[in-house]
């Protein structure tokens, strides 16, 4: 069943903050084979100009789905996340995510499509810090696979 | 921020480093840990194939990761990156051996942008099938 066209330009209210720490980007960096001493050496980011650790461009993601869980999971919209790929993703970052930022984000969604069954949604995670300022966008498009005949 | 490569430097068609990533399943095990991302088609050959996969398959935002590497290792400060997008077009199955899979990333600056940034245009591949498309980052130059 397509999804209802009237929850495109919804947005909902900013996740409860979450705290950056040094051990969680380094356990990424681990995670994703990435020795780049910026990512776990406090001297080697501020030899970068950063006033600590930052964190692998991706790393945000995690705390942006996380907070895309109040969309998938709107029981009002109904999608099927049995169902769902994910179709595109996408950053635009005012600066890097570091350690000891409280980060909140405020997730919109921008468009909802449907095609030869599938429905596409598009979400904006708008993420900023504690002085409420921007520190990242996120794109995320999710494709929800149409169901097999019965 | 200080990037280690100049923009005076590059040019249009300028390639990077190309760069191989090897993923196990210990490797996915431990991505699912660090990202909280512990849906069990990257850990699960039964689930993986009753969903209709061909085997377990790396998250796409590991791929997404790895592919980012051969920007950040070329500028030096990841913090550098501006932008950054992909599409998911494939997936990359991980078979259950000690050799996995390899992820193959190649890039080359696609345009030279304002404020001393370029574009990078990035290829991932993996058994000769492209498994990111539209794959692109923006990032500053010194």
């Amino acid at each position: 069943m397509a999804l209802d066209q009237s929850f495109v330009g919804r947005s909902y209210p900013p996740t409860a903050p979450y705290e950056v720490g040094r051990e969680k980007i380094r356990e990424f960096a681990e995670a994703v084979g990435d020795a780049n001493p910026a990512y776990t050496d406090p001297e080697a980011a501020k030899a970068l100009g950063h006033p600590d650790v930052i964190a692998p461009p991706t790393f945000v993601f995690a705390i942006t789905f996380k907070a895309a869980g109040v969309v998938v999971q709107d029981p009002q919209l109904g999608l099927d996340y049995s169902r769902v790929v994910h179709g595109d993703q996408k950053f635009a970052y005012a600066r890097p995510v570091r350690a000891g930022d409280r980060l909140t984000v405020t997730s919109t969604i921008e468009a909802i499509k449907s095609l030869a069954g599938n429905d596409i949604l598009d979400i904006r995670g708008e993420v900023h810090d504690e002085a409420g300022e921007h520190v990242v966008t996120a794109w995320t498009k999710l494709v929800a696979r149409a169901a097999e005949e019965a | 921020m200080t990037a280690k490569t100049a923009y005076d430097d590059v040019e249009v068609g300028t390639e990077l480093p190309a760069q191989t990533f090897p993923v196990t399943r210990a490797t996915l095990v431990q991505y699912a840990g660090a990202s909280g991302d512990f849906n069990p088609i990257h850990w699960n050959e039964k689930f993986a194939k009753e969903v209709g996969l061909p085997d377990v398959i790396a998250h796409g935002m590991f791929t997404m990761a790895e592919a980012i590497r051969v920007v950040t290792d070329w500028v030096g400060d990841p913090g550098a990156v501006v932008e950054y997008g992909v599409r998911f077009t494939k997936p990359v199955v991980v078979p259950n051996d000690d050799k996995g899979a390899l992820i193959e990333v190649v890039g080359k600056v696609a345009a030279k942008l304002d404020d001393n940034t370029v574009r990078v245009d990035l290829t991932a591949t993996s058994e000769g099938q492209k498994v990111l498309g539209m794959s692109r980052a923006v990032v500053r130059l010194a």
